[in-house]
């Protein structure tokens, strides 16, 4: 092999392990993307979901929307974990609250994390909170239920066609717990 | 050949003449690309029978309602094992070795760029798949969350986990590097006058294909990573307890995903722009074409992704996109469909093996594609998502496409490679029992799909029952005809068939590359001074 061809594969081929580690770190470069095009467009939008709001109460009398509330909790016999009404009719523009009731069936304390989701996923951005369960984690002893509080407006910009929306959370054990 | 060589050492490259080193030593030490090419090939053959155990094994237990054979989780366990074994075993290294024997020949160089480097990327593979297999005896069982290894299902894989993200590790590094090989060697090393222009379409298409897997493994080797860090130490990536997504793993997995399924076609599309001309006595229809088709097919395999989970609630507007730049994508696959039918335009064809192969390849991908056409439908796709309607789909352009692709490749540069004709009766009786038998075996799958049956489970409702008995007598039918396969090339290997082969092997006029000039089979060290290409 020639002295200049071995320069050129050698300039290729680091060009082109370059190329490879770009795309490796692009793969994970795309866990912040995720987050800020979920930012920008508003969908499932986890800042908002999980800050507390300022909110003004201007109630809209000519509106009626659905809003329905789900919970799961994904690690099977962890908890129990419901709301206590499935479903209110809501004035948009006007502060509500909901119940949610969740029990530690293990004898052992944990800390644990609600996670909460909106759909459809275009009304999140509409749907703010002023007080959450969500928003920190929250500690219970082994075998405790605890009744939580979540309080919720919706605003009046809301798109016409969303008529029902879904609150759902999820409880999980928070990170680094039990 | 000469034999005489005093070397110990194989891997120096000096320009007199030396013939293969004696015994083991040869393959461990191979630097040469005939012999990788054929190591790559023979692995992939072995992986394929291995992948088609795993894959009759799910046939035998779907043969009937209920469950007969093996428990569910095995069941699973099969169907994730069958996919990454077909895909990174057989597929993919079958492909690279064809690549490391015809690129050299077909642009006119002495070997690969790095040799010692492809010796590396061949010799990964055994480890890797080792550690795979290796899996089925641990407890717990092999992975059995599906070979796209979605969390959070995937997260609860027992000791197999680490074990098989390692070896997706160790397949991604062979490939990259194989990429890279394949990209250096067709820039660097191409001999005077060869412009790009000139380059046959195999070439070009696994240019493409070798600028795709450096691109998206790495992606993927970022994805099996966060996976293992979420698993053992902490990380929150695809968990939402932590602030993490779950989805979020599936845009970046099928990221690589898309690339991936261009990646086992494109170097098909070049065998079968190899193979038509040659039978058809033509020059290749729109060869300029062809080339822009396949750069336009790779590109817009980058933003189409997200069709494969058009369920996870994704917006309007993005449904929207990925359903069309998804049907964008049948024009350019148009174009090589039509090129390669106007090729064959008053042609005078003849029906050897090789080209039976490439005209199976060209009738059932192209159910393939459509079948794709209709899983783009957004709407539509709520109805097929994860029924046997996309088992049909991908199997169509995988079996018949890829692997009727390799088949057909086999079948043209056998002879060349061993310098001898194998047995064309027994291998057009191998092609038309897997014709057959294949169109047995994955047409019902479309019915059952429509029909609502969903994938990867173990048992299914009686409704089902007829179709699914069909499609498990072509799956027997399409694996043992898959022995005779095994015989051809054997007997071929061993000299025992056939006459010997010419130069040009098929026929003196078509096929025109530069590998043809050479003798059958080509002296093992080849064009040490590059041939000019006029």
């Amino acid at each position: 092999m020639t002295e200049e061809r071995r320069n050129r594969h050698r300039s290729l081929v680091s060009r082109l392990w370059l190329f490879a580690a770009g795309f490796f770190a692009f793969g994970f470069a795309l866990v912040p993307l995720y987050d800020v095009l979920c930012d920008v467009t508003g969908f499932g939008d986890r800042k908002k979901l999980a800050q507390a709001s300022e909110v003004v109460e201007a109630p809209d009398e000519n509106r009626l929307v659905t809003v329905e509330f789900v919970s799961t909790a994904p690690s099977y016999g962890a908890w129990e974990f419901r709301p206590q009404v499935s479903s209110l009719e809501v004035r948009p523009g006007k502060l509500y609250e909901a119940h949610f009731r969740a029990t530690n069936l293990r004898a052992q304390p944990i800390v644990a994390q609600a996670v909460p989701s909106i759909t459809p996923q275009q009304a999140t951005r509409y749907f703010q909170k002023t007080e959450c369960f969500c928003f920190t984690p929250q500690p219970f002893a082994g075998e405790e239920s605890r009744d939580f509080v979540v309080r919720f407006i919706i605003d009046p910009r809301l798109p016409r066609n969303i008529d029902r929306l879904t609150l759902g959370y999820a409880m999980y054990d928070a990170p680094g717990s039990g | 050949m000469s034999t005489v060589h005093t070397h110990v050492d194989t891997h120096v490259h000096d320009a007199h003449d030396h013939g293969p080193a004696k015994g083991w030593r040869r393959w461990v030490f191979a630097t040469n690309h005939k012999d990788i090419g054929t190591m790559y090939l023979l692995f992939s053959l072995a992986m394929f029978f291995v992948g088609g155990v795993m894959a009759l094994i799910i046939r035998a237990e779907l043969f009937q309602p209920g469950l007969q054979l093996v428990d569910p989780m095995f069941f699973n366990s099969m169907t994730t094992m069958h996919a990454l074994v077909m895909i990174f075993g057989a597929v993919m290294p079958a492909f690279v070795g064809l690549a490391n024997w015809m690129i050299p020949l077909q642009i006119g160089a002495p070997d690969m760029a790095l040799p010692r480097m492809n010796n590396f990327s061949f010799w990964i593979l055994p480890f890797a798949f080792t550690l795979l297999l290796s899996t089925l005896f641990v407890e717990g069982g092999a992975p059995a969350s599906g070979w796209t290894m979605y969390p959070p299902l995937s997260l609860q894989t027992g000791p197999a986990f680490p074990m098989s993200i390692f070896a997706i590790h160790l397949m991604g590094a062979s490939s990259i590097m194989g990429a890279i090989n394949v990209i250096v060697t067709i820039m660097n090393m191409r001999a005077p006058g060869m412009t790009l222009l000139k380059m046959p379409l195999f070439t070009w298409g696994w240019l493409i294909t070798a600028y795709l897997i450096i691109a998206v493994m790495p992606v993927l080797a970022g994805a099996v990573t966060m996976l293992l860090t979420d698993h053992f130490f902490g990380t929150t990536f695809f968990s939402a307890a932590g602030g993490g997504d779950p989805v979020m793993y599936q845009h970046i997995f099928w990221f690589f995903g898309h690339p991936e399924v261009y990646i086992m076609i494109l170097p098909a599309f070049g065998v079968i722009s190899e193979i038509i001309p040659t039978f058809s006595r033509k020059r290749l229809f729109g060869y300029d074409a062809m080339v822009y088709a396949i750069a336009s097919i790779a590109f817009l395999s980058f933003i189409v992704w997200a069709h494969h989970m058009f369920t996870v609630g994704m917006p309007l507007a993005g449904q929207m996109f990925f359903m069309l730049a998804t049907m964008l994508i049948a024009v350019p696959t148009g174009v090589k469909v039509f090129n390669w039918a106007a090729t064959m335009y008053k042609g005078s064809l003849t029906f050897e093996p090789p080209m039976l192969f490439a005209l199976a390849f060209v009738f059932l991908f192209t159910i393939g594609g459509f079948s794709g056409l209709m899983l783009a439908i957004a709407p539509a796709d709520f109805q097929y998502h994860d029924t046997y309607f996309v088992v049909a789909h991908f199997h169509y352009v995988l079996v018949p496409g890829a692997v009727f692709a390799i088949m057909a490749a086999v079948y043209f540069w056998l002879p060349k490679w061993t310098g001898r004709m194998y047995n064309m009766k027994l291998a057009k009786t191998h092609f038309w029992l897997s014709a057959i038998f294949v169109n047995v075996l994955f047409f019902p799958q479309h019915f059952l799909g429509l029909a609502g049956m969903p994938r990867r489970i173990p048992d299914y409702s009686t409704q089902f029952a007829d179709w699914n008995m069909v499609s498990s007598i072509g799956a027997f039918g399409f694996g043992f005809a898959q022995i005779l396969f095994l015989i051809v090339i054997l007997q071929s290997i061993r000299g025992r068939s056939g006459v010997k082969a010419t130069d040009k092997v098929w026929d003196d006029g078509m096929p025109q590359g530069l590998e043809w000039t050479l003798s059958s089979p080509p002296p093992y060290h080849s064009f040490e001074v590059a041939p000019e290409v006029k």
